[in-house]
């Protein structure tokens, strides 16, 4: 039995599935031939997000190019009552774009383009499916920058950051989508087009800006977001610790921040994640340390030197067995590589791996790593710890192979414990990845029913049939009372 | 002070229910004059005080909603932390009580740093509220980072407590700057509003900007190099630390200046930071790098809003004037049918802060 498998009985509704011709038939009644995708190889490439254990063929494919289109679709969809996912890039990592066989898929591939870019007001107004990446490059010539930058930021587009709330290594300083983001531009799912927020502070009301970000595709279909954009620093330098042991890592992680430093990025990586991203991009890591930190200050350029001595003295006085300080650019983002390549570099030691994505207190981390290691053990799969040290953002990889039977069914199972153990320490089952159709279950663990219900009203508010995304997000009643049901994994669950 | 009053709110709040008679929730009342009048029976909320969790390596504060700003920026202070977005007390004397976190919470408000540092939506990690339903329900958490559901807890600042009362919030905090430097510059109204769009996009640690009567002030806050090489480049006069520290406290986030005493409601003009000057009947005083304006007179507030609309922005009745009318921004009809849908959410027998925020719910 596999624990997260999705609400499979509402994924293939027979009376949408047969109707399915007479719905093409309306769509290409105002959109182009090259917009609607209904042949199952044209349809394939959709199949399924960055978490590539959950498949499934949409009912079709749509590709719209402007907002009336997109109007028009959802328009379409309410009053026959389709269920539908709206897609970025696809790099999701929670099952989140994964698609439904009684649903329309609508990607936004083709709303690529940056609309305006004011140097002097430091805005961009961008389409959704322009790429994270992209806005930086645009806005470099102006000497500004778009802070967010998820390790997917080639790849991943705005739109999909904003139904994630996507971070990325530079965070801690610079905040996460929801804080770099001025207004969003979205389609209700009655087809209706509204602004939220604005290039002026505090909009009026509620802020429904805040609520749509990091709402996972399932409040509205975002059209157009206005983003803010920052200065690039006049320099940036960073330190790479090696720890024999990684709870001194971990108090080093305290103490910079005790000091009244906020590092632009933070980050730590455990012995077996230093060693795979070593044998990968050849960074120079210490592959005998049992943690690496990666610290990176930025700022005006006397500042940067006075707290890069600073940071130096504090890693070296938390026990670090080596401190290294980048010479130049080339030097700090040498360090960088292996870190932003560690999940392919994961990927190249084992057939498969499952990425998880829980936060906890900063203070619980010696714990959390050491009854991950003992999971870890009792499930006979390994795990390589990749973290966003300075907020407290895990990463335990966790490796295994897809072909060997039930190996599967036990990672998605320790990856369930590793989540409520993060929850039991005071943290969340996800920081930055979202909840999707993956870690439903879990939200059972963290929310009580009367929570649930509550942002079941929420949903209700912007989208009263639930067609919008459906089945992810948010669990049902009665998929709860079911999972509070199972009994605990027990240990026969695992082979050693 | 530290109590837990939650099941005792939880009993009003059921009463409440039952008799459908609204509460207009209060903390400290130091915030009474904003917003539209106060309608129902007065729920006082402040005695549910105490800090519960402050985790200072975490940058983590957690503490009742009824906990005064003092009680939480001295303790803060200690630590040499600070709440980043400066929210005004609006503390009506010495004697009189502080303001409460809750009630700084629910108005949204901050001060001068806001722009440059965030506002308090931005720092807010997660609240525990009861709502319309006499549910107590837990959003967010005290992590930096968490994505699990709907960020309901952002959304309850502002909301001037019409979709739950606060009972406990996590914050954010961030550590005070090492040294602060404020200098003033002559300058017109046109050039100031250049300059400040200017600085802000150097990357420069402005902190703080202010123009009133053509004179223009820039705060600069971090490291002692970073803050001395900004400080050279933008020249102007350095004003002294101790009063620097008053105008920026007393003088501008208190609105102890005497533009704010003058005669006339007060507006809040909030704006594009680009947005050339707006020539309105009425006195101006500029911060946050021309993206808020504040309006002393007697304008008329169709006039007044109808010219910031047209270039982007919005007007808030602050201080006087009508108060039984709009105060806040009009929302478009499609906006405000998505208001009264998510009220009814959390709010079903419309019991909590009824038309504080608009007339409708
Ligand atoms: C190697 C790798 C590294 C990663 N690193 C990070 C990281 O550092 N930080 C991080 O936060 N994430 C990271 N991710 C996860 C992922 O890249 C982000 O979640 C990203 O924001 C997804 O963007 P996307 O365009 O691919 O969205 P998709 O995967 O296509 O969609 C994601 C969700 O957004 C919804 N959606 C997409 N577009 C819209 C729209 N226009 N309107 C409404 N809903 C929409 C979808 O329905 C879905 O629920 C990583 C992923 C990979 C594969």
């Amino acid at each position: 039995m596999s624990l997260i498998q999705p609400e499979r009985i509402a994924f293939d509704d027979p009376r949408i599935v047969s109707a399915r011709a007479d719905l093409v038939a309306a769509l290409r009644a105002f959109l182009p031939a090259d917009a609607v995708l209904e042949r199952q190889e044209e349809v394939r490439p959709y199949e399924c997000d960055g978490l590539s254990a959950y498949r499934q063929l949409p009912l079709l494919v749509v590709l719209p190019r402007t907002v009336e289109e997109v109007q028009r679709i959802l328009r379409l969809c309410s009053e026959r009552q389709v269920p539908m996912v709206a897609r970025g890039a696809g790099t999701g990592l929670s099952g989140g774009a994964l698609p439904r066989g009684d649903g329309l898929l609508l990607s936004l591939a083709r709303f690529n383009r940056i609309l305006d870019l004011d140097p002097v007001a430091r805005t961009a107004r961008v389409q959704p499916g322009v790429r994270n990446l992209a806005i930086s490059e645009a806005a470099r010539p102006h000497g500004l920058y778009y802070a967010p930058d998820p390790s997917s930021q080639i790849a991943c587009t705005i739109g999909g950051n904003i139904a994630e709330n996507s971070g990325g290594v530079h965070c801690l300083k610079y905040g996460l989508t929801v804080h770099n983001l001025l207004s969003v531009t979205f389609v209700t799912m009655e087809g209706e087009l509204i602004e939220l927020g604005s290039a002026a502070p505090d909009s009026p009301g509620y802020d429904l800006l805040a609520l749509y970000i990091g709402s996972e595709g399932m409040l509205g279909v975002t059209v157009e977001a206005r983003v803010k954009l920052l200065p690039v620093p006049e320099r940036a330098q960073a330190l790479l610790a090696a720890y024999d042991d990684v709870e001194k890592a971990g108090q080093a992680v305290g103490d910079i921040i005790a000091a009244g430093i906020i590092p632009a990025g933070l980050e730590m990586m455990d012995g077996p994640a230093i060693q795979a991203a070593e044998d990968f991009v050849h960074a120079g890591y210490p592959t005998e340390a049992a943690a690496l930190l990666i610290c990176e200050l930025d700022g005006i350029n006397q500042e940067v030197s006075e707290q890069v001595m600073q940071v130096r003295d504090l890693l070296l006085e938390s026990g670090a067995t080596e401190v290294r300080t980048s010479q130049d650019d080339a030097e700090r983002l040498r360090f960088w590589q292996g870190r932003k390549s560690a999940f392919p570099a994961v990927g190249r030691i084992s057939p498969d791996y499952y990425c998880m994505d829980g936060t906890i207190p900063r203070r619980a981390l010696p714990e959390v790593l050491r009854r991950t290691a003992e999971l870890s053990r009792q499930y006979g799969l390994r795990v390589a710890n990749v973290f966003h040290a300075g907020d407290g953002n895990m990463h335990p990889l966790i490796l295994f192979d897809a072909n060997k039977p039930g190996e599967l069914e036990r990672t998605e199972e320790l990856g369930g414990r590793i989540l409520e153990l993060c929850v039991e320490v005071g943290g969340t089952i996800t920081g930055e990845h979202g909840v999707g159709i993956e870690k439903i279950n879990q939200m059972c663990v963290q929310f009580s029913p009367e929570e649930l219900r509550q942002f079941h009203a929420v949903k209700e508010a912007f989208d009263p049939d639930a067609l919008l995304n459906p089945g992810k997000g948010i669990p049902t009643p009665r998929r709860c009372s079911e999972y509070r049901e199972l009994p605990t994994p027990r240990a026969h669950h695992a082979h050693h | 002070m530290s109590k837990d009053s939650t099941t005792l709110f939880q009993e009003r709040v059921k009463t409440a229910i039952a008799e459908a008679s609204p509460v207009a929730i209060l903390g400290n009342g130091t915030k009474s004059f904003y917003g539209r009048i106060a309608q129902g029976q007065p729920l006082r909320v402040s005695e549910h005080a105490g800090i519960l969790n402050y985790q200072p390596k975490e940058l983590v504060l957690t503490a009742r909603a009824g906990t005064t700003l003092d009680e939480i920026e001295d303790a803060l202070a200690r630590q040499g932390q600070s709440l980043a977005f400066e929210p005004p007390h609006f503390r009506p004397s010495g004697d009189a009580p502080d303001a409460t976190l809750g009630g700084t919470l629910a108005c949204g408000l901050a001060g001068p740093a806001r722009p440059y540092a965030g506002a308090a939506r931005d720092l807010v990690l997660g609240v525990r509220i009861l709502t319309g339903r006499a549910e107590v329900l837990r959003f967010g958490g005290e992590v930096m980072k968490n994505v699990a559901g709907y960020d309901v807890s952002r959304l309850m600042a502002g909301a001037m407590g019409t979709l739950g009362i606060l009972l406990d919030i996590s914050l954010k905090v961030m550590p005070r700057p090492a040294i602060s430097e404020t200098r003033i510059l002559s300058a017109g109204i046109e050039q100031a509003l250049d300059l400040m769009i200017d600085w802000a996009a150097k990357p420069w640690p402005v902190t703080a900007t202010a123009w009133y009567a053509g004179r223009l002030w820039v705060r600069l806050s971090g490291g002692r190099q970073g803050v001395s090489e900004a400080a050279q480049r933008i020249g102007g006069e350095v004003m002294d630390p101790h009063e620097a520290e008053t105008f920026w406290r007393d003088l501008i986030r208190e609105q102890g200046h005497r533009f704010f005493s003058g005669e006339g409601p007060l507006w809040r003009l909030s704006l594009p930071a680009n947005v050339p000057h707006l020539a309105l009947a009425g006195d101006q005083l500029i911060e946050w790098s021309g993206s808020q304006r504040w309006l002393r007179g007697d304008a008329d507030a169709e006039r007044i809003r109808g010219a910031v609309s047209a270039v982007g922005g919005h007007a808030t009745l602050f201080r006087g004037g009508d108060r039984a009318g709009h105060v806040f921004h009009p929302l478009s009809e499609p906006l405000m049918r998505l208001h009264l849908r998510l009220k009814q959410s959390f709010d079903p027998h419309g019991i909590l802060n009824p038309g504080r925020l608009y007339a409708e719910f």
